[in-house]
């Protein structure tokens, strides 16, 4: 897989790091020629200093035959047009931009532009965090349409010791997955819930207070 | 005939602020942007159009522009990214009906006239000028001596 990060500053060098640990090929845009001479030292990716919103500058990174681009620059303005540049120009498959301004994100998705806020994402997990310390991860997916949670169950959760099939959950709520002495099962009716027991479970934004609820038995 | 239309400039540099100076003195409503407050004292002192100061990216300035209710945007600044957005959000969230963009990249300007969006390159423009103003030249020499 090869892509494309367009931006600099620690979320693209680690970024990078993760990326090129997994095997992918990667290429970094910047603008700044010293960040630039740091990055290439650091990481084993192509660094191409310039404007990423410049097509030329695209090109030269590879962008004909990458698989996708992340435009991650603190300007929102530069990230939506390097995704659509890469995207109408470049038949890159993946353009995928940092909304820095919350309110962007919808925009972008508007215009054609996949986009993501890490404000709105860092947000809600702190706030699920603050509320409930069982609470392990946080993860929206589908635009933040769709929650994926991961929790332990303390011994005084309500559904600990009922099987699956007696549990009331409320609608469109499903427990995905249950992880028990680090094995996990994807659960039916006929399983039963354990005390330190992880669970993954998929929610939506507007039942997940509730189905947090059936399972840890905790206010809000 | 005066045209009384409702017109969002933004950018208030040497073309917005004489854009919109025109525009105002022809009868429109203008309302210009800029996000450097001191720019927009660059406006004519008969401007009687209403001035914001504020970033245009963001959608708050673009409400309190009223740009819902405008019958054209013209984006003037000097990043063409900025122009580029401000233009589609006005064209595909505002619905305004006639956005016009300065771009001066003559790559980028190509591909957002795929996406509807006017542009005017500046770049292109004054190459064209000056190769006409080039063979015209030669031409010209032929034409005094007939």
């Amino acid at each position: 897989m090869k892509v494309i990060i367009v931006g600099g500053g620690k979320t693209l060098f680690f970024l990078c790091r993760n990326f090129t640990a997994k095997g992918y090929q990667v290429v970094i845009i910047n603008r700044d020629k010293d960040e630039c001479v740091q990055l290439s030292r650091q990481l084993s990716a192509m660094v191409v200093c310039g404007d990423g919103s410049d097509a030329g500058i695209l090109k030269e990174a590879g962008a004909m035959g990458a698989d996708a681009i992340l435009a991650i620059t603190p300007n929102d303005q530069d990230n939506l047009v390097i995704c659509q540049l890469a995207s109408l120009k470049f038949d890159v498959p993946r353009a995928i931009a940092l909304a820095n301004d919350p309110d962007n994100t919808e925009i972008f998705e508007k215009l054609g532009v996949s986009a993501f806020s890490t404000t709105q994402i860092v947000g809600s997990l702190i706030e699920q965090r603050a509320s409930l310390e069982q609470i392990l991860n946080l993860l929206p997916v589908g635009e933040g349409r769709v929650n994926v949670t991961e929790i332990v169950l303390g011994s005084d959760s309500p559904v600990v010791g009922k099987m699956l099939k007696d549990i009331d959950l409320p609608e469109n709520a499903l427990i995905a997955v249950v992880i028990r002495d680090n094995q996990p099962m994807v659960p039916r009716g006929g399983n039963d819930l354990q005390t330190g027991d992880r669970v993954v479970l998929i929610t939506l934004p507007e039942n997940h207070g509730p189905v947090l609820k059936a399972l840890t038995g905790e206010q809000r | 005939m005066k045209s009384s239309r409702y017109i969002v400039v933004v950018g208030c540099g040497r073309l917005g602020s004489h854009l919109a100076n025109c525009l105002s003195r022809d009868g429109n409503s203008v309302v210009v942007i800029d996000r450097v407050e001191t720019t927009l004292n660059d406006l004519s002192p008969d401007f009687s159009g209403f001035r914001i100061n504020g970033d245009a990216t963001h959608m708050a300035v673009l409400k309190e522009a009223k740009l819902k209710n405008a019958d054209v945007l013209i984006a003037t600044t000097h990043e063409d990214n900025v122009n580029l957005m401000v233009a589609q959000v006005a064209k595909k969230i505002f619905h305004v009906p006639h956005v016009l963009a300065r771009v001066f990249d003559p790559k980028r300007e190509e591909v957002y006239a795929q996406l509807g969006i006017d542009t005017i390159c500046p770049t292109s423009v004054a190459a064209d000028m000056f190769l006409k103003a080039v063979t015209n030249g030669g031409k010209r020499q032929n034409g005094a001596a007939s």
